[in-house]
């Protein structure tokens, strides 16, 4: 049996508006790394709050570890890790007292599991007696994941734990994870960052409490529909109206230094046409070339053409 | 066993650690307590005071100089005329006056009904009141003087709240009060804030998703607060004693224990309250706020709730602190013992429990 | 006084022997979309408070709209609109409350208030939304209408902080749009963000590095400079010497 499964959860908060979850269903493996990606809103703390038995859904089923979420929330409390989506350590306390705190509350000491948090915590180890408040973003994450690894769970809840953390400490925290996965620990992350959808083993794409759809990043990628073309040129912002108003155009945004592009049928001639069309509208130096797309075509494809 | 204590010693950091708990902790009971003490009392010294003497007798004589003896009246002055009583109390200067008709000391002497005439300003009725008790009390304590063996009752009525109060002194009613008010205040401020933090913060999920039962995270709460709460007691235990000159005249045991019932249905108020308030700042303002007005309003020790509309008087049952208010009353004040207050203790420990139950009931197993 | 946006020469901020902004120089043009990128601790949210008006700096110079911020606060403030990821509008007042306040803060008439408040929903398309609370929209749209409300006195200088964090990959390049749109009205765009892709659509950017400037040039020349194919790996490459990574 699946570590994680959920079977058409449904979660509204207020009556009569759009429910947070609509029939979610997915199922993690043990040893699993599994992302949820989508926006803020798109009701991933939502889905991770039903899991940890912190919230009851409103319908459907899920289990954790075998357990139930309703029945056997005791058992599921004793052997999950969860790492909320805000800080949650105790500010006034020190590095040392937080672990502490928490391995004893999970019943267990710092010692016990210290080969699974050890590479994490040598790195704030330096700084173990500075009240938590007064820790960088970057530390503070690293001791929030050591306070949830501390009673070695078996499942690892992570929201959102990148959220506002630069380009180095999410690239590192990344590292941590695969050490983790190696361990055979369950991890179930959620991020707002597309492109961090490639580091997990399978991902959801999720949307305003609806999943987009379910696979590994490269199968999701593969359905990508058709053929994506990249137009690079000097002055992109202007390229993009005018290529807008190319008829055969099905997608059309900016993605970095480049425009992508997709058109409504893939023809052999379409990309050379599209390029006499931009030249007639004073584009000299505009470059086509079919790329692979990323997760986050695949993401914007499916928000403008929902199944 | 050893999660709850690594749970309470987190508490005492929590406390030890944030100026503004220590503050409410420890500088709000010291403060009322002063406050309602000294500044609040209706305790009146040094009034002037005007003697119309017609009598010009002994007897009037003796009572003038016990007047303006004791430390609650100066004489603004003795020799004057009926008038001179309104003309005083238009400039506002004197409040009160006491006029002897001429035969006063004879008709004492010869175990008539002596009667002498006591004015005062009734605009404020409250100090009208007052001074007129005390000129009761001094005329009352004369008469025992001058004739130790009559049996004459009194013409004036004799005020009960003097009875254990010979020397009049107004804080004394005002402290078992107080008492319960700062405890009131300190205890459901300080435990509902603790958790509301816990919730503000996020660590409340981390709480609950770990093995620790959610029932010890009350009880975990509760335990330092019940201490500290204890050793507010006894800090303002000694400060009336030593600064506002309280006996303390029952068994001390007993006062404890009825402290530590009232103490614990205080916190369990507080923990009603975090269950029903999300931020820090609403939990403060309905345990501040909302405590602080009914438990002055409906404990008795400011608005006798004897001269209350009977539907207040009603709800004024449903506080702890009324009865806590009656028992300090009893144990400090009269040094009654368990004998005298068991149906108000019982009353106490009942809502007690109830409050501790419903608390604990609706301590929310998940977030919602 | 000088046409730029802003200058800076020499900006420097000390902690008592910390210095999280540590003389830097540089400066926007009128109307150019300038993109302040910089790991977590790097010392942009201290830079920006000081060309803000918020703080005052230790030493160097720097004028924002031609004010000098050491002495001309306040007129800097008249001049600049600001808009960041966690504060933007009032939860509870709907959209249109929201308008009428924040222009009302910036000293807008009653008639302008009408007008750019109709101009600005109309654009936005949220006539069906206008009396709705804001804290019943959708983040992308807030965070779209908290922009529009920040240029509603037509500052010359808009400071973004983080502006399209965790919002969806299709609402952020609207919100890029309304950028573009803002620049082409004149108005300068000085943006701070975690997305790399974001960066490339800058017309210039400037990555801080403990508390310095370490790189400054538009995205393709810096691209061409490190030798990378993406700003992610530029960004890498400087952000990786950081010795520091304070707050």
């Amino acid at each position: 049996m699946d570590t994680v499964v959920l079977e058409n959860i449904s979660k509204s908060y207020i009556k009569d508006a759009p429910p947070a979850l609509e029939n979610v269903s997915f199922s993690v493996k043990k040893g699993e790394l599994f992302g949820l990606i989508g926006p803020d809103g798109a009701g991933k703390s939502t889905i991770f709050r039903i899991l940890t038995t912190l919230l009851l859904s409103d319908a459907g089923k899920a289990t954790v570890a075998g357990y139930d979420v309703v029945k056997d929330f005791h058992q599921i409390r004793s052997c999950v890790g969860y790492m909320p989506g805000r800080f949650s350590l105790y500010q006034d306390l020190t590095v040392e007292e937080n672990l502490n705190f928490f391995a004893t509350l999970f019943g267990t000491t710092i010692t016990e599991n210290y080969a699974l948090i050890k590479d994490i915590y040598e790195q704030i180890a330096p700084f173990k007696n500075r009240r938590a408040g007064k820790l960088s973003g970057g530390m503070k994450q690293k001791l929030a994941l050591s306070c949830a690894l501390v009673h070695r769970p078996e499942v690892l809840f992570l929201d959102e734990p990148t959220t506002g953390v630069d380009a180095v400490s999410r690239q590192e925290f990344w590292d941590m994870l695969k050490r983790l996965k190696n361990e055979g620990i369950t991890i179930v992350v959620s991020t707002p960052y597309m492109d961090e959808a490639s580091l997990c083993e399978r991902i959801a794409l999720i949307q305003t409490g609806h999943i987009l759809s379910i696979d590994t990043p490269d199968n999701i990628v593969a359905a990508y529909p058709g053929k994506l073309y990249a137009l690079r040129s000097p002055k992109v912002h202007l390229l993009l109206p005018d290529t807008r108003s190319y008829e055969g155009i099905r997608q059309c945004y900016a993605a970095g230094e480049k425009l992508h592009v997709a058109f409504k049928e893939d023809g052999k001639d379409h990309p050379a046409q599209l390029l006499t069309y931009l030249k007639s509208k004073g584009h000299q130096t505009v470059a086509i070339q079919e790329i692979r797309p990323d997760i986050e075509d695949c993401f914007i494809e499916k928000l403008s053409n929902p199944k | 066993m050893k999660q709850f204590m690594v749970f309470v010693r987190k508490e005492f950091y929590h406390v030890f650690r944030d100026r503004r708990t220590l503050l409410i902790l420890f500088g709000l009971p010291i403060m009322q307590i002063l406050l309602f003490g000294y500044a609040l009392t209706t305790e009146i010294k040094n009034a002037e005071i005007i003697i119309v003497d017609h009598a010009g007798d002994a007897a009037s004589q003796q009572l003038t100089t016990m007047i303006a003896a004791s430390k609650y009246f100066d004489i603004n002055r003795s020799t004057a005329s009926d008038e001179d009583i309104y003309k005083a109390f238009k400039q506002g200067k004197v409040k009160c006056a006491v006029v002897f008709p001429t035969g006063f000391g004879n008709d004492l002497l010869n175990g008539q009904v002596a009667q002498l005439q006591v004015v005062a300003d009734a605009s404020d009725p409250n100090t009208a009141r007052t001074l007129t008790n005390y000129i009761t009390a001094i005329v009352a304590d004369y008469q025992q003087q001058v004739n130790p063996t009559a049996n004459i009752p009194m013409r004036i009525e004799p005020v009960t709240r003097m009875l254990y109060n010979p020397e009049l002194n107004g804080s004394m009613n005002f402290v078992p009060g107080v008492m319960a008010l700062v405890l009131m205040i300190i205890c459901t401020t300080l435990t509902s804030v603790s958790i509301v933090r816990e919730k503000e913060m996020g660590t409340m999920e981390i709480l609950l998703v770990s093995p620790f039962k959610p029932v010890y995270v009350v009880l975990a709460k509760a335990v330092p607060y019940l201490a500290l709460a204890m050793v507010d007691f006894i800090i303002i235990l000694i400060l009336s004693v030593l600064a506002l000159e309280m006996p303390v005249r029952g068994n001390l045991a007993l006062l404890f224990f009825e402290s530590t019932l009232f103490i614990i249905s205080c916190l369990s108020l507080g923990l009603l309250i975090s269950s029903v308030t999300r931020s820090q700042q609403t939990a403060m303002m309905v345990s501040m706020m909302g405590m602080m007005l009914p438990t002055i309003l409906f404990t008795g020790f400011i608005f006798p709730l004897e001269n209350m509309p009977l539907p207040l008087q009603l709800i004024s049952n449903l506080l702890p602190s009324r009865w806590f208010y009656v028992i300090v009353k009893a144990v400090m004040l009269k040094g009654l013992g368990i004998g005298v207050v068991w149906k108000e203790t019982l009353i106490l420990a009942g809502m007690t429990l109830v409050l501790l139950t419903i608390s604990i009931k609706s301590f929310k197993t998940r977030l919602s | 006084m000088n046409n730029k946006a802003i200058t800076c020469k020499d900006l420097t901020k000390r902690f008592r022997d910390f210095f999280a902004v540590n003389h830097i120089s540089f400066e926007v043009e009128q109307g150019e979309i300038f993109g302040f990128l910089g790991a977590n601790g790097a010392g942009k949210t201290t830079a920006m408070r000081m060309l803000c008006g918020l703080s005052y700096p230790t030493s160097g110079e720097a004028t924002v709209a031609g004010f000098n911020v050491f002495k001309q606060q306040e007129e800097i403030k008249k001049n600049i609109g600001y808009m960041s990821q966690k504060f933007s509008l009032y939860e509870s007042l709907t959209v249109r409350e929201n308008i009428r306040f924040y222009g009302g803060v910036y000293g807008l008439s009653d008639k302008q208030l009408k007008e750019k408040g109709d101009e600005l929903i109309e654009k936005l398309g949220m006539q069906q939304e206008a009396k709705m609370m804001v804290g019943s929209l959708p983040l992308g749209w807030k965070q779209k209408l908290a922009f529009s409300v920040a240029i509603i006195h037509q500052p010359r200088i808009v400071f973004l902080d983080e502006p399209t964090g965790g919002v969806d990959p299709v609402t952020r390049r609207q919100f890029w749009d309304l950028i573009y749109d803002a620049a082409e009205r004149g108005i300068t765009v000085f943006v701070t963000t975690h997305y790399m892709d974001e960066a490339e659509y800058c017309n210039r950017i400037s990555i801080m590095v403990d508390g310095r400037i370490d790189a400054l040039d538009t995205p393709a020349n810096l691209r061409q400079q490190f030798g990378a194919t993406s700003m992610n790996e530029v960004f890498y490459a400087l952000a990786r010497s950081a010795k520091r990574s304070a707050d």
